[in-house]
């Protein structure tokens, strides 16, 4: 075989044709600046409303000052409002699976009989925590409850209590979702699913179109290899992802007050990984697909089980095993451990490892499939 | 050494795809400065034929060499030294003409680009059309455009596929003028077309129907070596006279060109004996002829071996 050596020039032909016909394909620019903001939009803003007044149902046992004075210091803190005084355990039930409230809260039978005795009785409050979002600052706003709200009453003799540990126990059930994420989780996450549905189907579109307008075939006839073609089709779009990323992040800091407490420079080039799998991919999906339209569906049965096995919508250690074990050959998964470490926890790179090697794994057989997948000829 | 003596040497190249045998024992020669004309009908297996040529198909079977490279082994050699014009206009119609020129000449890393992309856009009177869409030129001004990438890298062997068609009488004389000039020149082009004018034009031919070639020579070898009859018929109701003549023993094939009518046969007498009956009574006038390319094609593809599809 004579071996026809990577060539530079060619290199840089293919990318910048790729960076012309970005600039005059309007509507994938458009989704490329699109995508973000409105995800970031939908996402974000869903997130940062710190929802208040939620509807509240109260199932007393025990009609008691105290108890009063409880429900009333929740209504003070403004995110319960009491709609309902019910009396049936069922009825609760039935509320809070209708959606008809957010919160109910139970005061057991001999509640300021125990109080009073010190034996720390417990306020029953359960949330419908199918939108953790909704509840949780709410369910933040109880911690305090117990020993603010009855200073006053506890006072005299009944001043013990009040300076021991709290008078009563909050115990709080989360309903539907036990396992709450907080909002922290979810810009950080927004990075990496943005990522991977603009990367794999940009790229995913990149060469199918090329078959599909019949300039495959040109592209061919010319000694490019397929490397070269590869490569050179995805570098404009690694510079794309890179200014989303920017994008998203901005956003994160000044809009969202997300905290970054590691490093920057170590995000960015996890994410330059990140990005690398994600367009490896899409590039070897557009050497299966035939035509544009299989390259969309491919990157939709791709990036679907991505959104819903990655932890993104669902926590990942909630999931039965099958779906974990398909979870983490996806990097997405990976991915949104690494972000939420470096930027919430503040982790580096000897804490990420574990979770980066299993997103280069990925690339790495992605590219060999891709590889043997490239159509040198038209066969 | 073959590589000298030919431009184009393949012998039995075949090629399936899935149960379809397209080409079948392809056995081909060009040699340098010929414009070998490639013939048949649709779907007769020429464009696979070509692509096989040119490195973006691997034959099935066979073997040969194109440029002195082998067409199985050295596909990235050949592919350095051919200009390919795909029958379907396959630049980038989001590019501009001087784009496309200048993705063209990287993909081939010529030197020069620039003077190189000048000049093919001087020569082809583009120059105030440089900075147009490829995918807004009308047909001819497409085909020239293509020609011109294909041309880029001075290529010592051209393949066109199908290069005029759609395009106007007077854009494909002076396409034709090009080829002849870049023929004198030492370049080898096969050609393959539709037109039977064209086909004329050619040094040499070669008709492939189903796969198999039928027909190698020149335009005078192809036609001579299948030894048909042929009269032309001028006078009026051609129509009703081509009904009552087919079938008769010795008419092979009936076929109006224009307001006259071909009668064809493979045996002369047979064919005099028959039309002889005919000509008695009718108003017609009817000359003995020299067959011309078109009734040899004719003739070859009705004799072709039936295929279903």
């Amino acid at each position: 075989m004579a071996a026809t050596r990577l060539s530079w020039s060619r290199w840089v032909g293919i990318i910048v044709k790729e960076f012309i016909q970005l600039r005059r394909d309007r509507l994938t620019f458009g989704m490329i600046v699109g995508i973000p903001i409105i995800q970031l939009i939908l996402f974000g803003f869903a997130i940062n409303s710190d929802p208040k007044h939620l509807p509240t149902a109260v199932l007393s046992a025990d009609n008691s000052a105290y108890a009063r004075t409880l429900v009333a210091a929740m209504q003070n803190s403004g995110y319960f409002a009491v709609v309902r005084q019910i009396s049936r355990e069922d009825e609760a039930e039935d509320l809070l699976a209708h959606g008809a409230v957010q919160f109910v809260v139970t005061v057991p039978e001999n509640f300021s009989r125990k109080l009073v005795r010190g034996e720390r009785p417990v306020l029953l409050i359960e949330a419908d925590a199918t939108d953790p979002a909704a509840t949780s600052n709410a369910v933040s706003a109880l911690a305090a409850l117990g020993s603010q709200a009855l200073a006053r009453d506890l006072q005299g003799s009944l001043g013990r209590l009040a300076r021991g540990p709290d008078p009563l126990e909050v115990r709080i059930h989360r309903r539907y979702n036990p396992e709450g994420i907080t909002q922290y989780n979810i810009v950080p996450g927004l990075l990496g699913v943005i990522l991977t549905m603009t990367m794999v189907l940009m790229t995913g579109l990149a060469m199918t179109r090329e078959r599909e307008r019949g300039t495959f075939e040109n592209l061919l006839a010319t000694p490019a290899l397929p490397v070269e073609v590869m490569t050179g089709k995805i570098v404009p779009y690694i510079l794309i992802g890179l200014i989303q990323v920017t994008l998203v992040l901005l956003a994160a800091r000044f809009l969202f007050d997300v905290p970054m407490e590691g490093s920057l420079v170590l995000l960015y080039a996890v994410v330059l990984v990140f990005i690398a799998a994600n367009l490896t991919l899409g590039i070897t999906f557009s050497s299966i697909a035939r035509n544009q339209l299989q390259a969309m569906q491919m990157t939709f049965f791709f990036f679907l089980p991505s959104m819903l096995l990655s932890g993104f919508m669902f926590p990942f250690r909630g999931m039965p095993d099958w779906a974990q074990a398909i979870g983490s050959v996806l990097p997405l998964t990976h991915f949104l451990v690494l972000v939420r470490g470096i930027m919430l926890k503040g982790n580096g790179l000897l804490d990420i490892w574990p979770q980066l090697w299993p997103i280069l794994l990925f690339m790495l057989a992605v590219i060999a499939v891709g590889l043997r997948l490239y159509r040198r000829t038209l066969d | 050494m073959s590589a000298a003596e030919f431009a184009i040497d393949v012998r039995g190249l075949n090629k399936h795809f899935g149960p379809k045998h397209v080409v079948r024992d392809l056995t081909l020669q060009v040699r340098p400065g010929e414009i070998y004309g490639f013939l048949g009908p649709n779907g007769s297996g020429k464009t696979t034929s070509i692509r096989m040529l040119c490195g973006l198909l691997t034959p099935d079977s066979g073997e040969g060499t194109c440029l002195g490279y082998d067409v199985i082994r050295d596909t990235a050699a050949i592919k350095r030294e051919v200009g390919y014009m795909t029958q379907r206009f396959s630049l980038w119609e989001d590019l501009t003409i001087r784009e496309n020129l200048e993705f063209v000449a990287r993909m081939y890393g010529m030197s020069g680009r620039r003077e190189a992309v000048a000049r093919a856009i001087d020569r082809l009177g583009l120059g105030e059309r440089r900075n147009q869409l490829a995918g807004t030129l009308s047909g001819g001004w497409k085909q020239r455009l293509a020609l011109a990438a294909c041309m880029l890298h001075s290529p010592r062997l051209l393949l066109l596929d199908e290069p005029t068609a759609g395009v106007d009488p007077k854009a494909r004389r002076d396409f034709w003028e090009q080829i002849h000039e870049l023929a004198a020149g030492g370049i080898s082009v096969l050609v393959s077309t539709h037109y039977m004018d064209e086909a004329e034009r050619c040094h040499r031919l070669a008709y492939i129907a189903w796969g198999s070639l039928l027909a190698t020579g020149t335009a005078e070898e192809v036609v001579s070596a299948q030894g048909l009859t042929a009269w032309q018929v001028t006078g009026p109701d051609l129509w009703q006279l081509a009904e009552a003549l087919r079938g008769l023993p010795g008419v092979d094939q009936v076929t109006p060109f224009g307001n006259t009518l071909h009668v064809v046969g493979r045996d002369a007498r047979l064919l005099f004996e028959s039309i002889s009956a005919v000509k008695e009574t009718s108003p017609h006038r009817w000359e003995e002829m020299a067959p011309g390319l078109e009734d040899v094609f004719i003739s070859l593809m009705d004799r072709a071996p039936d295929q279903p599809g």
